[in-house]
């Protein structure tokens, strides 16, 4: 990204032109926790960009999950708040609530989200609280290694599912997105990815898209991200990419689940 | 001269006015007897006059909404009984470590499990001795009248603001029901600046983050001292109590919340038999009058605790007066509600003056 002010950076004599840079505002430049090849990394990035490009840093509140994206405010250089497990959008309709003209997300896990917080999740998008949730599924439990998660596909392996996702035992992975996009105080609920470039473009748009209609005071922007987890499906970073594209998105197909019409927008600035 | 503005009211109610006269920004609630009438009232009063008032999908949402709502630097409150205040208590440690300052009442009602309706004294543990994980203490107010229902509120936050910690009031069925004259004063609620609040990051200040997480051990030790720092304060400044006839006492009740008023009867009937009895109300729970018992316990025959449970706050009777006299407890339970000489006839017993 150029940010207009430098455009080229000398090394060892040579003129490089700057094609990527990070967000310098919105990520604090603190090391991140993430396992390599993570999608988190990618997902918190693509957010801190976002804030900086549409210049909302003093206008945002976030609140970070229990979970793998526990430290998130360790990195997006912006106020937050750090929720008990599952409970990120009761706290973010605290916040909200108060502050309704700031802008507010939560950042959330499967687990934190689709399972000890499915209360929470359902009511605060029923009630149409004015909030961006970004849904990072992977299909695991991360930070305490592996478990099976509300989300995890039937036959796969983790280390409560060891012989794989039994349907007729733990029941069915959770279309969230599905289940959620009827209820009238979803907004716009659309579901990417984070393991092509293509893809992490389109993730882009919809967090721009997220953040923008919250003006709009019309209800919840769920953006759920499917994401990998190469640490806890064992295996490379490369390969979790291909099982994302060969097992889960046939299961969470990409897209658009739900648009606000040409009269819901108008009015957007 | 200024006109009283006085009024028959439920302490429920009375609370309620109160939160809307203490500025409070939001109230999050959840039905349950008997408390229901908080969330009414607000419900009711609110919206065109001051707050906003928002019905959670369980006590659980609830306590998180406070802590969302306080760590954007708003004054906000919750209110349950005993069943809804336990599914709070996560959410309350939290609160506690992340130093949130909100007002949060318990009208405690008979326990454990679903128990039953009626008034009760049987969390005076859970609200006086953590409850929730972990180290930490609420500031904790028992009103004995509706006038205190209203002015624990104004109390209350100024507490919470004051040290940047929640503020427990506990109540209870009887004192959250009864109809009593009240009494508003106008009052002016100062502005407080919380710079630490997350309203949005400014470029003058670095981020604000709102956690109770500090996962180096070392951090995490700081962090328990200086809370613990921050309640050594709180013990030192903030302890209240009342006392009734304790100047000549040679025998002392000590009781708070509903118990108090009854006792304070029992007090009486005891004078009226030349029994020289007193009464010591604590007003704070925690922090607790140890001190002053223990002053008190030096010319004493004996104590009698009177509480609505099994006998609970004894305990903090008994670290007070150090063995120097005996304490014996009565209580009723189930919310049955003791008579004043229900008591006075079993202190004498238990004293031996029969």
């Amino acid at each position: 990204m150029l940010t207009g002010e430098k455009d080229c950076i000398i090394e060892d004599g040579e003129v490089y032109e700057l094609v990527y840079e990070k967000p310098l505002t919105t990520l604090t430049g603190t090391r991140m926790h993430y396992c390599p090849g993570c999608g988190h990394s990618t997902a918190h990035k693509v957010l801190a960009e976002v804030i900086e490009e549409l210049g909302i840093q003093e206008q945002t509140i976030g609140v970070a999950p229990v979970g793998c994206s526990v430290f998130a405010y360790d990195y997006l250089n912006i106020d937050m708040q750090e929720a008990a497990h599952g409970r990120a959008t009761a706290v973010a309709t605290g916040i909200k609530r108060v502050l309704p003209d700031k802008y507010v997300f939560t950042y959330q896990g499967d687990g934190d989200l689709a399972a000890i917080g499915t209360a929470e999740t359902i009511h605060s998008i029923n009630r149409g609280e004015n909030i961006m949730i970004i849904f990072i599924n992977n299909a695991v439990y991360g930070m305490t290694s592996g478990q099976m998660a509300p989300t995890t596909l039937v036959g796969m392996k983790s280390t409560t599912s060891p012989y794989g996702r039994d349907a007729d035992f733990a029941g069915m992975p959770i279309k969230v997105s599905e289940l959620i996009a009827p209820l009238k105080g979803a907004f716009y609920v659309t579901r990417h990815s984070v393991h092509t470039p293509g893809n992490v473009r389109k993730l882009k748009k919809a967090i721009t898209n997220g953040f923008k209609y919250q003006q709009l005071k019309k209800g919840v922007t769920f953006i759920e991200v499917i994401s990998n987890c190469p640490s806890n499906w064992k295996m490379t970073p490369v390969k979790s990419n291909e099982f994302i594209e060969k097992e889960m998105l046939p299961y969470y197909p990409l897209g658009d689940i739900k648009l606000p019409s040409k009269e819901d927008l108008a009015g957007l600035k | 001269m200024e006109e009283l503005d006085i009024r028959l009211m439920k302490g429920n109610e009375a609370m309620a006015e109160a939160a809307i006269q203490a500025k409070c920004d939001a109230y999050f609630g959840y039905p349950i007897t008997p408390q229901s009438e908080v969330l009414e009232y607000l419900s009711r009063e609110m919206p065109g006059r001051y707050g906003i008032p928002l019905q959670a999908e369980s006590e659980v949402a609830s306590i998180n909404m406070v802590y969302g709502a306080a760590g954007a630097g708003k004054r906000v409150m919750t209110s349950s009984s005993s069943p809804g205040f336990s599914l709070m208590m996560e959410g309350i440690s939290y609160i506690a470590s992340a130093q949130l300052p909100c007002l949060l009442v318990n009208v405690n009602r008979g326990g454990p499990g679903l128990g039953t309706i009626q008034p009760s004294q049987g969390d005076y543990f859970q609200a006086t001795k953590g409850g929730g994980h972990g180290d930490y203490h609420l500031i904790v107010l028992a009103p004995n009248s509706v006038q205190e229902m209203a002015d624990f509120v104004f109390l209350g936050f100024e507490l919470a603001d004051k040290y940047r910690n929640p503020v427990c009031m506990l109540s209870d069925g009887a004192i959250g029901q009864m109809m009593e004259r009240v009494v508003f004063k106008k009052r002016e609620v100062p502005a407080i600046k919380k710079d630490w609040a997350t309203t949005g990051k400014t470029k003058d200040r670095e981020r604000n983050i709102i956690t109770s997480l500090f996962i180096q051990p070392e951090k995490m030790e700081q962090v328990n001292l200086s809370l613990n720092k921050k309640y050594e304060e709180i013990s030192k400044n903030e302890v209240r109590y009342e006392e009734i006839f304790t100047d000549d006492a040679e025998y002392l009740i000590v009781a708070y919340g509903l118990s108090s008023r009854i006792s304070h009867k029992t007090v009486i009937l005891a004078r009226e038999k030349g029994i020289k009895l007193g009464l010591l109300r604590p007003i704070t729970l925690y922090p607790y009058p140890y001190k002053r018992l223990n002053e008190l316990a030096n010319k004493l025959k004996g104590i009698l605790t009177l509480e609505l449970n099994a006998g609970q706050m004894i305990e903090d009777v008994k670290l007070s007066v150090e063995g120097k006299v005996p304490v014996w407890h009565y209580g009723r339970m189930g919310g049955i509600i003791p008579s004043p000489e229900e008591v006075l006839e079993n202190f004498e017993k238990l004293a031996k003056i029969k």
